[in-house]
């Protein structure tokens, strides 16, 4: 019997209503207005009065309104078939709704129930089973999508029995589980689970031991993610976090990227609508579209779905983790949640923490930042969540709570600073700022040593403090100009401009630059390194600006050009004419 | 606004403050219209019977026992062919004396567009400014405010661009606006013949403050009803958006609501996200393109009205008075169209991306040499020339009063490239530098 209320009070998105039984604070209601069923969810409870935020308007709405609850808290609908798909916060699919506006109460099916999957047994009868457990698998796109027992069945359970190899739909039941009583339990290629919690089905989660290939040089080289990461992107307007983030979707070594618009403009969707069916995934060759998924609530649809977007991603990720997968997920922005949070603070009167904020809001995200991580399943497979996220801080000022906020949960920090945007410094990725703290991880470094060379790590140290000591030179220079210092100063800050140019900026939109293989970055980055460490005969400064310009306009050529191709090579020689010409020969 | 029969009266006011009164009334729906003493007023909040009305001209005379009569229905705005070449209030009545238009009445502030059904904007709008068409390309169905002081000559680039820019309707939605510059527009626009493409929604300072929460959404009903109704493209000027953003504050104040940053309201990226999202380009040809204005003060970018615009749009176009020339300038550093990948090296030449990075590195290394000047040190010989660059690109390509083609724009910067620079200076690709550098300088 489901509890029933009726609507007393409303402010703006959030209504009043006056129930007549139990509720539970996060369930979801459904609100009749005339032939609209909008959806609701319990934000908070004093005495009958149950305050719940709507996902849609509450325009026309008036006292006396009919309000169901449904018993349960907001589910994502898990089973194969999510993949490509463009869903709304709700999990609505976006493609599947009808008219060119979503108006009001407009809702569609976040899974095909219809269509045939080829499902492949992997359990047997009299199996012992527990929640995650694969019992079988179907073909989705080019990935092993496997049929799990329900995350929501809690103990062990012994397999009764498991569906011949065979074409069935999501709603068929392709096991059947017996628990200690020995009560069977149908299992379906279709389960659901509320958003909000994280899915525990594995055994341990350790440190993360990996890197996470994205092929953006300032990211892989200098302040690596690791698979099973966290990280965040933040930035004032019109740094570049979106294309950075795009750029990441592209060409990240991942098997499902679950990318998550939140709150931001819904032109930068259409875009991956209209370029991802038709973009290549540079690690398998199949269309980009094939291993993404798209929650996507822009900025003008209702606040409160802001808020269950970044879980639904998140759950979904966690989904495919629990397959031994590999899930990279794209959140933009989050400071746009944080806001959508506020709103209702707001509107509940509570008691505002700094801007507005709710006080819990450091707890929020930090909760959420941990669902990310490498697990290791039952079955001895490892999953992987990791999670990048954007923060767009108010003015551009790090110091405000989200920033903060997420930085006390973030391991890789990737400040892009307005500075290096003005210049046209492309990807804005403040080389000094950042930071990944996985670099610090032994198991990392050791991963590095193994993956791309001995030492590597090393290495990367020692690029940075090149850019350090090119920075205080060039305040140096600044302070006493170009004649007032020794050539060294211009030595050593040009030297700092060869690893800006050559290494950190990266051309986004040019078909090559955007994309650097690993084995790629290694070359470059010997190769620019080497460099500097030569020591070079300058008459003048003038000299020193001049040579290194003549340098970076190579390098250049060189990143713009196909890797090992006789254009490559041509630069390569010309770079080392010039390099040679210049060097001090004693 | 007429009565209906047996329409219930009301005619005791519980409380009044500055912008709303609250009454007890029975089956009133959220957001719905009212009159409260002959004046117009909104639902904004509902408490058992207790219904609390913002009324828009303020409540200034309100007697505890005016009439209260609700209409039933939200703000809507009555939507035909004949809005064109019309000017109206905020309430969508005509200003200029004609009579009312008929045609079907739309809810204003509507849904929001399937973003799966949107088409990714590539139709390039030219207006002859190279500070825009060169550096910063607008497209249709893109949103891009002017972020500029109060000083700055705005509402003329705006309209400028407006008559330039090849739509079939321009919409203006005037807010807060002085009788001067309305004056201003409508003159422009008889000037220039174009008064059938013209509908304009307008408040001026004269007007309650509190009314310009309505004018952006009557304009953009407008626009929906001609970009989705008829296919055509919608070009919508808002000036100014800051001054909307002030009436929200008011509003939010008065309603007891929390503060967030720079005493705006907390859902200040919110409100106006719903209106710069509705511009869109649309499956069938039709499109809205909104170009906004938001005023500044003191240049502070940081402020919460510009530093929320600018994550809602895409990109901003700053105006600046260029020291060298005296002119104004669309400036390059400041300035941004998020849209313009789309269209530039596609639409246009293809060495549009590349000829425009370089000349704005270069005009930044004159600023830099300027710098250096300022700061008392000798400059060298490529700063020399650096600045001699930036002084021409500035006269023969920023100045807004240059109104040529994009590929003369093109060909005007490679001239000057060649002019002042070497090849390697400029580092450009090679295979482009090859086909378009000027064979003689």
């Amino acid at each position: 019997m489901k509890t029933k209320g009726k609507v007393t009070g409303i402010i703006s998105n959030i209504v009043i209503v006056r129930v007549e039984g139990p509720v539970a604070q996060n369930e979801i209601a459904t609100i009749e207005l005339g032939d609209i069923r909008m959806m609701a969810e319990v934000i908070k409870v004093i005495g009958d009065d149950a305050y719940v935020q709507v996902f849609d308007s509450t325009r026309g709405l008036r006292v006396g309104t009919v309000v169901e609850f449904e018993g349960h808290m907001l589910e994502a609908t898990l089973g194969p078939g999510i993949l490509s798909r463009n869903y709304d916060g709700l999990q609505n699919d976006l493609a599947d709704m009808d008219g060119l506006f979503i108006t009001r109460g407009l809702s569609s099916k976040p899974l095909d129930e219809e269509v045939l999957w080829e499902f492949k047994p992997l359990a047997r009868p009299g199996d012992t089973v527990e929640a995650g457990d694969w019992l079988g698998e179907v073909q989705e796109k080019w990935i092993a999508h496997k049929i799990m027992v329900p995350f929501v069945m809690d103990g062990t359970y012994t397999v009764q029995s498991v569906a011949e190899a065979g074409e069935y739909n999501i709603n068929d039941t392709v096991a059947v589980l017996t628990d200690a009583s020995g009560a069977e339990h149908k299992v379906t290629m279709v389960q659901r689970w509320p958003v909000k919690k994280a899915i525990k089905a594995y055994v341990s989660k350790p440190r993360p031991s990996r890197i996470l290939e994205t092929g953006v040089r300032p990211i892989d080289t200098f302040n690596p993610i690791a698979d099973g990461g966290t990280g965040f992107i933040p930035g004032p307007f019109g740094a570049g976090k979106t294309v950075l983030q795009h750029a990441i979707a592209k060409q990240a070594e991942a098997d499902i990227i679950i990318m998550i618009a939140c709150g931001e403009r819904a032109n930068e969707v259409v875009e991956i609508f209209a370029e991802f069916p038709h973009l290549d995934d540079p690690h398998t060759g199949h269309k980009l579209m094939e291993r993404t998924t798209i929650i996507c609530n822009t900025s003008n649809m209702p606040v409160a779905s802001r808020e269950a977007s970044v879980y639904m991603g998140m759950t979904i990720g966690e989904y495919y983790r629990a397959m031994g997968l590999k899930v990279l997920i794209l959140a933009d922005s989050t400071s746009r949640w944080a806001q959508a949070l506020r709103e209702m603070s707001n509107r509940l009167e509570e008691l505002p923490g700094q801007d507005a904020f709710p006080m819990d809001l450091s707890a929020i995200i930090s909760n959420f930042y941990a669902r990310a991580g490498l697990v290791h399943l039952r079955n001895g497979a490892t999953g992987s969540v990791t999670f990048l996220g954007t923060v767009s801080p108010s003015g551009g000022n790090l110091k405000e709570p989200v920033t903060e906020a997420t930085q006390k949960a973030a391991r890789c920090f990737y400040a892009l600073s307005q500075q290096r945007a003005d210049s046209k410094r492309y990807p804005a990725i403040d080389p000094l700022d950042s930071y990944s703290k996985y670099l610090e991880y032994p198991e990392i470094v050791e991963y590095l040593d193994e993956r791309i060379e001995p030492g590597w790590a090393a290495l990367v140290n020692k690029g940075k403090t090149i850019v350090q000591r090119g920075k205080e030179a060039s305040e140096q220079i600044d302070i006493l100009g170009d004649d007032g210092v020794p050539v060294e100063y211009h030595d050593r800050f040009w030297k700092s401009e060869l690893i800006d140019f050559v290494i950190l900026q990266q051309d986004a939109f040019d078909a090559i630059d955007a994309n650097t293989p690993l084995e790629r970055q290694k070359y470059m980055f010997n190769l620019v390194l080497e460099i500097c460490d030569r020591n070079f005969d300058f008459e003048d400064f003038q000299h020193c600006v001049e040579f290194y310009k003549s340098l970076i306009n190579a390098f250049k050529q060189l990143n713009y050009s196909e890797w090992q191709s006789d254009k490559f090579a041509q630069y390569r020689a010309r770079i080392d004419e010039l390099v040679s010409e210049r060097e001090s020969k004693n | 606004m007429t009565t209906k029969a047996f329409q219930k009266i009301y005619t005791k006011i519980e409380n009044i403050n500055k912008a709303t009164v609250t009454v007890r009334a029975q089956g009133v729906g959220n957001d719905e219209l009212a009159t409260v003493g002959g004046k117009l007023a909104q639902v904004v909040r509902i408490s058992g019977d207790e219904i609390t009305l913002q009324v828009f001209q303020g409540t200034e005379g309100i007697a505890t026992d005016a009439e209260v009569v609700f209409h039933g229905e939200p703000p809507v705005l009555k939507v035909s062919d004949d809005l064109a070449g019309r000017f109206f209030d905020a309430y969508g009545n005509p200003l200029d004396g004609g009579s009312a238009v008929e045609g079907e009445a739309r809810e204003i502030g509507g849904p929001t567009v399937n973003p799966f059904k949107r088409i990714q904007p590539s139709e390039l709008i030219a207006t002859g400014i190279a500070g825009i068409d060169l550096n910063n390309t607008i497209v249709s169905g893109q949103k891009i405010p002017f972020f500029a002081d109060p000083d700055q000559p705005y509402n003329q680039v705006m309209a400028s661009v407006a008559l330039r820019a090849q739509a079939d309707k321009i919409i203006l939605g005037g807010m807060g606006m002085t009788n001067d510059d309305f004056l201003y527009f409508r003159n422009l626009f008889e000037n220039a013949g174009v008064l059938d493409r013209i509908v304009c929604f307008v408040n001026t300072t004269e007007n309650p403050p509190v009314e310009r929460l309505l004018v952006p959404d009557m304009a953009l009903t407008a626009a929906e009803y001609f970009a989705v109704d008829k296919g055509e493209k919608v070009l919508v000027l808002l000036t100014d958006m800051t001054l909307y953003a002030d009436a929200l504050a008011i509003v939010s104040n008065r309603m007891d609501q929390i503060p967030s940053k720079d005493s705006m309201p907390g859902s200040l990226y919110s409100d106006l996200a719903k209106i710069y999202e509705k511009a869109v380009q649309l499956p069938g040809g039709g499109s809205i393109t909104i170009i906004a204005v938001t005023t500044l003060s003191g240049g502070d970018i940081t402020h919460a009205v510009p530093d929320n615009t600018g994550y809602i749009t895409e990109g901003q176009l700053f105006l600046r008075k260029d020291s060298d020339t005296g002119k104004v300038i669309v400036d390059p550093f400041r300035s941004l169209s998020r849209l313009k990948q789309l269209v530039i090296g596609k639409k246009t030449r293809e060495d549009h991306p590349q000829v425009m990075n370089a000349a704005v590195r270069l005009y930044s290394d004159a600023a830099n040499a300027k710098t250096k000047l300022e700061n008392g040190f000798d400059l060298s010989d490529y700063d020399e020339r650096t600045l001699k660059f930036a002084k021409a690109y500035s006269e023969k390509l920023l100045a807004i009063d240059v109104n040529i083609e994009i590929t003369q724009m093109l060909d005007t910067a490679w001239r000057l490239f060649a002019e002042y620079f070497t090849k390697s200076e400029v580092a450009i690709k090679e295979e482009l530098t090859e086909k378009y550098w000027p064979k003689t300088a």
